[in-house]
């Protein structure tokens, strides 16, 4: 049980449901675990309850059933332990992109210099690409600079874990992509343990070590841990040379598309204390390929 | 283009403006009547026929505002004294009163605004509270606290609260659960979290609120000084009337008109500054 740097147990999220005395299930016998340094997505369709998985994770919303362990702590509340990027960038308006950072890097380390305060974040800014333009406000920045700058305070503040909430979803396509790459770039250097919602296949695959998998709501489940055998550094251009890139990719689409509908409608009768099958569809004879997701009881 | 609208606007503007004057002056020329013969007896009891327009005319208004303005502040007893004293002792009010309710409608609309319990406590209150006339309240200022001039400033304070009130309220109820949240995960304290996320969130709305108040204040100054008397502009304007000295009533008004905007326009320039673009 112990020796997973984030552990959460048999996680459930029930609703009060008008007229009715039974509550909807969002999810339920949610358990999985993440290490320090990994990078984890999760995808599921639209009300699965992927979000309020990371806002538990958060400390932003409370689980009916279940907790988190994270570091040998249950997590009770929101902290700076944990950083978070929502969809929608979240920056304070009124303050420049500079400041927006410095904001964030201040209220994690209060003893720290002025200077020091600014040299740290004109760091991680600077790692995103946005060294030059410190002084605008959100409202000067596109989108995808907005993005960015929610990214570089996220990882100045030096999370123990990283939650991003769809962090792309709303930007364009080609945007996207140049994000994801800085986005690789950053966590490379920095190893940050991330948890990671999305939509899209393609993202998992190419920022991924590890792929949740969850069926459809009500009564959602994390079905499988698809582990995206691709060796790093990866790269956009030519991640889908790699030998690994269409097995994992037509795996987590089969799933989408099929079974996260069928697996949903059998899911009622299972343990509610079921742990996901652990998957690596570029070797699926070699199994289970990592102990360390293996659960002892 | 932008030169081309201003220009056409001020072209508009000046015509209207020199009508309207051209209209008033004419409307108030004295009738010049012909034939002696024809004279009322009436007439002839008042002297003639060339009498003055009861309504002085613009250039009566101008002659008599320079010679005002020439000299604002003197200071020939209470029945005389300079517009620019007059002003200066609304405005003075004015500020005591909003001052006031500064202090008491922000803290307070923040309590209220954070706390969705108290919000719907005091609502009620503040809903039968608000549309009362300010003047209402005279009555009851000056039995409680027996000097005019700090019943006028209390109606003052009064009547601006409840805007700044609510808009305060109003602002930081709304103030977007995502920044609260950043506030929330960097373990920001409740103090911190008020004044550098939701104050700055909050204070274009603040400031819209300050705007309306002292715009009502400055309504409700100049009829409390009509009550109070003494001194001001309310004062001054009714003085004048019963002086009949309508030229001096004409130019007050333009005068409450001026301060009322550059008062406004005080506000409008301390937005600027809180604005941002979301």
């Amino acid at each position: 049980m112990t020796g997973h740097f984030l552990q959460i147990e048999n996680l459930a999220r029930r609703f009060p449901q008008p007229g009715s005395k039974e509550p909807t299930t969002v999810f339920e016998g949610v358990n999985f675990s993440i290490e320090k340094g990994e990078f984890v997505c999760i995808i599921g369709h639209s009300g699965c309850g992927k979000s309020t998985i990371l806002n538990v994770l958060a400390g932003l919303d409370y689980p009916s059933d279940g907790h988190v362990i994270m570091d040998g702590k249950v997590i009770e509340g929101p902290s700076r332990d944990q950083g978070v990027i929502f969809q929608n960038h979240s920056l304070l308006p009124w303050l420049s992109t500079l400041h927006n950072v410095t904001f964030a890097v201040r209220a994690r380390w209060p003893s720290w210099s002025r200077a020091k305060i600014r040299e740290h974040s004109v760091r991680y800014l600077e790692m995103v690409g946005l060294g030059e333009v410190l002084s605008r406000k959100p409202a000067q920045l596109s989108g995808g600079m907005r993005q960015r700058v929610g990214i570089a305070r996220a990882f100045a503040i030096e999370p123990k874990l990283l939650l991003m909430d769809e962090p792309f979803g709303a930007l364009d396509a080609l945007t996207r992509g140049v994000i994801q790459e800085e986005l690789l770039k950053i966590w490379a250097r920095t190893h940050q343990t991330v948890f990671m919602i999305t939509h899209d296949v393609d993202e998992s695959v190419l920022l991924a070590d590890r792929v949740l998998l969850m069926t459809n709501g009500p009564n959602a489940r994390v079905a499988e841990s698809v582990i995206v055998d691709i060796p790093r550094p990866r790269e956009r251009a030519t991640l889908h040379e790699q030998p690994g890139y269409y097995p994992v990719r037509n795996h987590l689409v089969e799933f989408l598309v099929r079974r996260a509908k069928t697996l949903a409608s059998a899911a009622r009768d299972t343990d509610p204390r079921h742990t996901p099958r652990t998957v690596n569809p570029v070797k699926p004879d070699n199994f289970p390929p990592r102990p360390a997701l293996v659960r002892s009881g | 283009m932008l030169a081309n609208l201003n220009l056409r606007a001020a072209i508009v503007s000046i015509t209207f403006l020199i009508a309207t004057l051209g209209l008033w002056q004419l409307a108030t020329a004295p009738q010049v009547l012909t034939g002696a013969g024809e004279l009322s007896e009436y007439e002839l009891l008042m002297g003639g026929a060339s009498q003055p327009s009861g309504i002085p005319a613009p250039s009566q208004v101008f002659s008599h505002a320079v010679d005002e303005l020439s000299r604002p502040f003197y200071d020939a007893g209470p029945n005389d004294k300079g517009i620019g004293l007059q002003l200066a002792y609304s405005v003075g009010r004015v500020m005591a009163g909003f001052g006031l309710a500064v202090l008491v409608a922000i803290p307070l609309g923040f309590v209220i605004g954070m706390s969705p319990v108290l919000n719907k406590a005091f609502n009620p209150y503040i809903q039968v509270l608000k549309p009362i006339s300010p003047l209402a309240w005279m009555p009851l200022a000056l039995f409680i606290i027996k000097d005019s001039n700090t019943s006028a400033i209390f109606v003052i304070f009064i009547c601006s609260i409840w805007p700044m009130l609510i808009n305060t309220a109003f602002g930081v109820a709304a103030v977007r659960n995502d920044w609260l949240n950043v506030a929330r995960t960097l373990e920001l304290s409740k103090l911190r979290t008020a004044f550098t996320v939701i104050l700055p969130a909050a204070a274009p709305t603040i400031l819209t609120g300050m705007r309306i108040s002292v715009g009502i204040a400055w309504l409700v100054i100049v009829a409390a000084e009509m009550l109070v008397g003494g001194t001001g502009i309310g004062y001054y304007v009714w003085n004048e009337w019963n002086n009949l000295d309508l030229a001096s009533v004409i130019f007050a008004i333009l005068m409450i008109g001026i301060v009322g905007m550059l008062l406004d326009g005080m506000l409008v320039q301390a937005s600027r500054f809180v604005r941002y673009q979301d």
